[in-house]
């Protein structure tokens, strides 16, 4: 819970992790891979506030209490969701799987969800593990790293029909959100890696299921700007847009921002800090502070007041996970409207 | 005489032509060009470096092979030698583009097509942001969203914003030329209607706004990673 000004915001934390990418979790002869996926999220680290770094060992295995200490003592976060990221092609025991999520947080009831994951390429076993982590860990969501490595594939797309029949287990499974990390090398690699198309295809053939698209799609954010717009299950998840705008590139931030308001809208927006990347204290604050600069560049985007700021940071998020909001930190209904439906029907009529 | 040094100094202005195709930026004010060095016989040698480990190998290749190209083509440079470091497809890339092999064979069963339609789908968002800085500043000045579908190239104050645009649209063979339309879809060359208008204009903004904000994660990675260490 943050308060600031009168308000009171309720914090869902949407997007972090509890990762071991220590040399002792490197799986011999890829070192290199493990080695060098830990320094790019520590490069990422870099572009928040100075005082807020770690060095580089605590960051590849910082500890149960680290984590306490930052989501919920001084994060202001309420409930955070943790994404798992398996990468076992490179990490033994993976980088951060769902076990070692739940191991950690079952000490904590009530303060985290598990999500687990898929990977479409790992067949019948595959579906066998995802039915049975969703019946041991309540999995209401997954998170999907397309690029993953696996047995010398070097990714996947959500379109794939392989794709689709785990898509369908999830659902019947009780699955609702799936979220998406696109990332930098996917086959073919001639391809773009970071294209959204295949999140539009799945988006339209589950419209039961919403799709956090995490990072925004960056670098792509026009692509998923544009098919968010005519997608009404696709969101926007903030997870490296906070952390790596906000405070780095504090114009560049108002613009993505402006940009997501007006395709997008607050009500399809989710706060993620990405921890252990960034911690939530600073871009909890920070974003609760925020408003769009004056200027011409930034006169016709939409404004963000505290109940847009409420729905981003919690309430949202909640809703998708139906994560039970005290009355108290709810907004009033009609509070805030997407801004961008006048040009949803536009785009929808080209 | 020409020295060693010149045709180093000319072998740095023929990297400066080399772009990051998805920041749209030379190689050279990225910083990503480590050092290029000439010797006394006329062999190139040039380092490369990118703001992580993992950065997609289809836009690294690009890069390589582009600054190979360049280099190689300095009157002086007998023989050119371009090697990108710290990348984990680094083996692959610098022995295919050494070999001119071409992505599909360097990258073996891993490709299935070159890179052309990739750089040009990059282009083509060049165009769009392009059409942003150049269209926001006439509007500002009081141009009437509506006279723009019958604005030419001619009829836009000239600005490196301009120069810039009209190179992009000529490398993807779209109409450059004075008459040509000022706004037009990268997709098809055609001017934009009345009607259509709003909406390209919108999604020329958001372009843009995505290719700045990439620029500026991608720079303070390379900072990060490169230039504090440096510093220490």
């Amino acid at each position: 819970m943050y308060a600031k000004d009168g308000e009171k915001y309720f914090i869902v934390d949407s997007h972090m992790h509890y990762w071991n990418a220590a040399p002792d979790n490197w799986v011999k002869g890829a070192e290199q891979y493990a080695k060098g996926w830990i320094e790019c999220f520590h490069a990422y680290q870099g572009l928040g506030p100075a005082d807020t770094h770690w060095t580089i060992e605590k960051f590849q295995k910082y500890s149960e209490d680290d984590l306490m200490k930052d989501l919920f003592e001084d994060g202001h976060v309420d409930m955070a969701i943790f994404q798992p990221t398996y990468l076992k092609e490179w990490y033994k025991e993976g980088f951060n799987t769902t076990e070692r999520n739940a191991l950690m947080g079952e000490k904590h009831p009530g303060k985290f969800i598990y999500n687990t994951r898929f990977d479409p390429r790992d067949g019948d076993p595959g579906l066998e593990e995802l039915k049975r982590n969703v019946e041991r860990f309540g999995s209401k969501g997954v998170k999907l790293y397309t690029a993953e490595w696996n047995t010398g594939s070097r990714g996947y797309k959500l379109s794939d029909p392989t794709t689709y029949r785990f898509l369908e287990a999830a659902q019947n499974l009780g699955i609702k959100n799936i979220h998406v990390h696109k990332g930098p090398t996917i086959w073919p690699l001639d391809k773009d890696a970071f294209d959204v198309s295949d999140v539009d295809h799945a988006a339209t053939d589950f419209p039961d299921l919403n799709f956090i698209v995490e990072h925004v799609g960056l670098p792509r954010i026009e692509d998923f700007c544009f098919m968010a717009t005519q997608e009404p299950n696709v969101y926007a998840g903030l997870s490296v847009v906070i952390g790596g705008l906000m405070h780095a590139r504090p114009r560049f931030f108002a613009k993505v921002m402006g940009e997501l308001l007006f395709w997008v809208g607050e009500d399809k927006m989710t706060f993620g800090s990405d921890y252990g990347i960034w911690e939530p204290k600073w871009q909890v604050e920070g974003f609760v502070d925020w408003e769009m600069p004056e200027g011409e560049e930034f006169a016709d985007y939409p404004r963000l007041n505290a109940a847009g700021k409420k729905k981003i940071l919690g309430l949202n998020a909640a809703r998708l996970y139906d994560i039970k909001v005290p009355l108290e930190y709810e907004v009033p209904a009609q509070a805030g409207q997407p801004a961008a439906q006048d040009d949803a029907q536009l785009v929808t009529g080209t | 005489m020409t020295t060693a040094t010149d045709v180093a100094s000319a072998a740095w202005a023929a990297l400066a032509t080399v772009r990051d195709p998805e920041l749209d930026e030379p190689v050279t004010d990225l910083g990503f060009v480590a050092s290029c060095d000439v010797s006394p016989d006329g062999t190139a040698r040039v380092l490369l470096r990118l703001p992580t480990y993992f950065c997609a190998p289809n836009f690294a290749y690009l890069m390589v092979a582009d600054a190979y190209d360049a280099v190689s083509a300095v009157p002086g440079v007998r023989s050119a030698e371009v090697v990108l470091e710290d990348h984990f497809a680094s083996d692959p890339i610098n022995t295919g583009v050494a070999a001119r092999a071409g992505f599909v064979r360097s990258f073996d069963g891993e490709a299935v097509a070159e890179l052309d339609e990739l750089r040009a789908a990059f282009l083509r968002k060049a165009v769009m942001a392009g059409t942003d800085l150049v269209c926001r500043p006439l509007l500002q000045a009081g141009t009437a969203p509506d006279a723009l579908p019958a604005m030419t190239l001619r009829d836009a104050p000239p600005s490196t914003a301009l120069d810039r645009l009209r190179r992009r649209r000529a490398e993807l063979n779209l109409p450059a030329d004075d008459g040509a339309p000022l706004v037009i879809d990268p997709a098809t060359g055609e001017g934009i209607t009345a009607e259509r208008m709003p909406l390209h204009l919108r999604r020329a903004r958001v372009t843009r706004a995505g290719i700045e904000a990439n620029t500026g994660i991608c720079s303070g990675m390379f900072r990060h990673r490169y230039r504090d260490r440096e510093d220490q």
